[in-house]
């Protein structure tokens, strides 16, 4: 029964510790076989199917809920929000997280409590949070349309014109979601040995030198994970779309997972639902490749 | 030269204020969302529809909470949520450990290809296996029951992720002598390696339990009657209902932020742990 230090050879395999190994694993074998592995299996198995989840009557249709999804207009429409709402959140996500954790990582009075303030939209809940943007965004009394008449801008009624929706979308997923970039960026910022910067400054570097030619190509692994990661979040966008705009108006708001949503459990079309889903599975498989990739090169690369 | 080196303090100074200036600025504007819930709940509705906003309520008035809380039953979905969160937490806890435990200190034929398998499930996204988790729970009578909220939760692949990676770190001598003196492998867990881990043990508490109490997709999904309400959906649904007073919305929101908000005062950085650790999103 006893493993001795490190060494542990071939003899150790023992049925003792596979069967304790069984019993250690089984309470997660049982709900991860029941709610993930099962359901991965199943949901591609459903997208062939025409389900009526009530009466449990199957047909078997081929590839008829994909072509049905092909050539729905509401599809593209959905897709093409998605792809908005992705591209746009990103970069200004990226390049405010990354100037704010460059900002945090100077030695600044309060440091502590800016870093509070900038993760504490992360933290509290997406239902919450777009319940206070839409007030924010009140056309005749929120704060927005005040803040922006010192701009010289017009009221705009946020929530009620496409354009303006998505926008009002794009914002309030930046605020939400910006602080966990910082925490990331930070974090890549302190991995960088001060002594680069020591011997640029030698050599005369300047703030902005160092910054594009250390800082940049430093936290380039750094940036990639994050831009991959956002991407992926960005995609499965749901909780603060439902609160918010609840896809509307005329649809100009309605993601991806509000569409899945909508099919399996306000329509119950659950064969064609799970098409969809597994279509968006396969676009976060991708860029989830990418990631898997890149985190090997970083994990066995650099040895 | 005396005079140069002050206009370069000058200019120093100058650029330090403006870069205070700056973050300080900003920092307000990504906090004003919560102020402005905060205050706008103390206010009465004729407050609140003025033109330019006033910022402060003429008096602190908790009314707003109380209409809340009588409009809708929040203290049972507070319960709901809590008690949910917590059971999820806890069996977590327990099922994380044991498995990481496994995966640490255990040898068995497969013990890396399984957990290469664990590590994948993390990669597949939570809309494609909800739909037939849902029929799971339904063939099984459960929809619209505490049992549908935790018992999905009660395993996690991050969790035993995280446990696992902070056991390998414990050094095994302390284990070996508890062998020595005829522990099992489940006294050993339970008496050595938990509490050596408090640290892990805490990133995964608190990080699981804001993410079941900020939850929404799935309670949205598998509950449907009003005494089950979680506060995120008793929340949403609320706004529904009262699309436009923000009185007692505000108020709503506040009681749906404050608990994580106050936790996560005293325990940042372990929620900052766990983002980083997981890189996990909203």
């Amino acid at each position: 029964m006893f493993q001795t230090g490190r060494n542990i050879n071939k003899k150790s395999y023992k049925r003792g510790d596979f069967l304790s190994a069984f019993l250690f694993l089984s309470p997660t074998l049982v709900i991860f076989t029941t709610f993930i592995l099962f359901p991965v299996f199943f949901s591609f198995y459903l997208s062939f199917h025409s389900w009526n989840m009530f009466s449990g009557a199957t047909t078997f249709i081929g590839l008829e809920n994909y072509t049905r999804m092909f050539q729905s207009s509401e599809f593209w429409q959905v897709l093409g929000n998605t792809a908005v709402y992705t591209i746009g959140t990103i970069p200004i996500n990226m390049a405010l997280s990354l100037w704010v954790a460059h900002i945090l990582n100077k030695k600044l009075v309060g440091r502590k409590f800016l870093r509070t303030a900038f993760f504490a939209p992360v933290i509290i809940s997406p239902v919450a949070a777009a319940v206070i943007w839409r007030w924010m965004y009140d056309p005749n009394f929120g704060l927005i349309n005040y803040s922006i008449s010192f701009l010289g801008i017009d009221a705009v009624n946020w929530l009620n014109e496409p354009t303006a929706a998505m926008f009002a979308l794009i914002i309030m997923g930046v605020w939400k979601t910006f602080g966990i970039n910082m925490v990331l960026f930070s974090a890549g910022l302190q991995g960088i040995p001060d002594n680069y910067f020591e011997a640029a400054e030698l050599d005369g570097a300047g703030k902005w030198a160092k910054f594009w030619h250390i800082t940049i190509p430093m936290l380039a692994p750094t940036t990639f994970f994050i831009l991959i990661m956002s991407m992926i979040s960005s995609f499965q966008v749901f909780d603060i779309v439902y609160v918010l705009t609840s896809g509307g108006p005329m649809g100009s708001t309605k993601v991806l997972v509000f569409y899945v949503y909508e099919y399996a459990f306000k329509f119950f079309e659950m064969g064609y639902a799970s098409a969809i889903s597994y279509f968006l599975f396969a676009v976060l498989f991708v860029l989830t490749m990418a990631q898997v990739k890149y985190l090997k090169s970083k994990v066995y690369g650099a040895a | 030269m005396k005079k140069k080196l002050s206009s370069i303090r000058i200019v120093r100074f100058l650029k330090t204020a403006s870069l205070y200036i700056i973050i300080y600025a900003f920092a307000s504007a990504v906090l004003a969302p919560f102020i402005w819930m905060i205050l706008t709940s103390f206010k009465d509705m004729s407050e609140i529809y003025v033109y330019p906003p006033k910022w402060f309520p003429s008096k602190f008035n908790l009314e707003n909470y109380i209409n809340a809380f009588s409009a809708a039953p929040f203290g049972r979905y507070y319960f709901n949520s809590v008690f949910v969160a917590a059971a999820v937490t806890l069996g977590q806890l327990i099922t994380c450990s044991m498995a990481a435990f496994a995966f640490a200190r255990l040898k068995f034929w497969g013990r890396d290809v399984l957990f290469f398998i664990f590590l994948g499930t993390m990669m597949i996204p939570y809309n494609v296996t909800m739909i037939p988790s849902f029929m799971v729970l339904y063939w099984l009578g459960w929809i619209d029951s505490y049992a549908a909220l935790i018992v999905p939760g009660l395993a996690s692949a991050f969790g035993t992720f995280l446990l696992r990676q902070f056991f390998m770190t414990i050094p095994k001598e302390l284990e070996e002598a508890a062998y020595i003196d005829g522990a099992t492998k489940l006294q050993v867990l339970k008496k050595v390696i938990v509490p050596l881990s408090k640290p892990a043990l805490a990133t995964l508490s608190i990080f699981t339990f804001m993410g079941v109490f900020n939850d929404f997709i799935w309670a949205l999904i598998v509950i449907n009657s009003e005494t089950m309400n979680t506060v995120q959906l008793g929340l949403a649904i609320f706004r529904d209902r009262y699309i436009t007073q923000w009185d007692l919305l505000m108020a709503g929101s506040v009681t749906a932020v404050l608990p994580i908000l106050i936790v996560f005062f005293f325990a940042q950085k372990y929620f900052i742990k766990g983002i980083t650790l997981s890189g996990l999103k909203e």
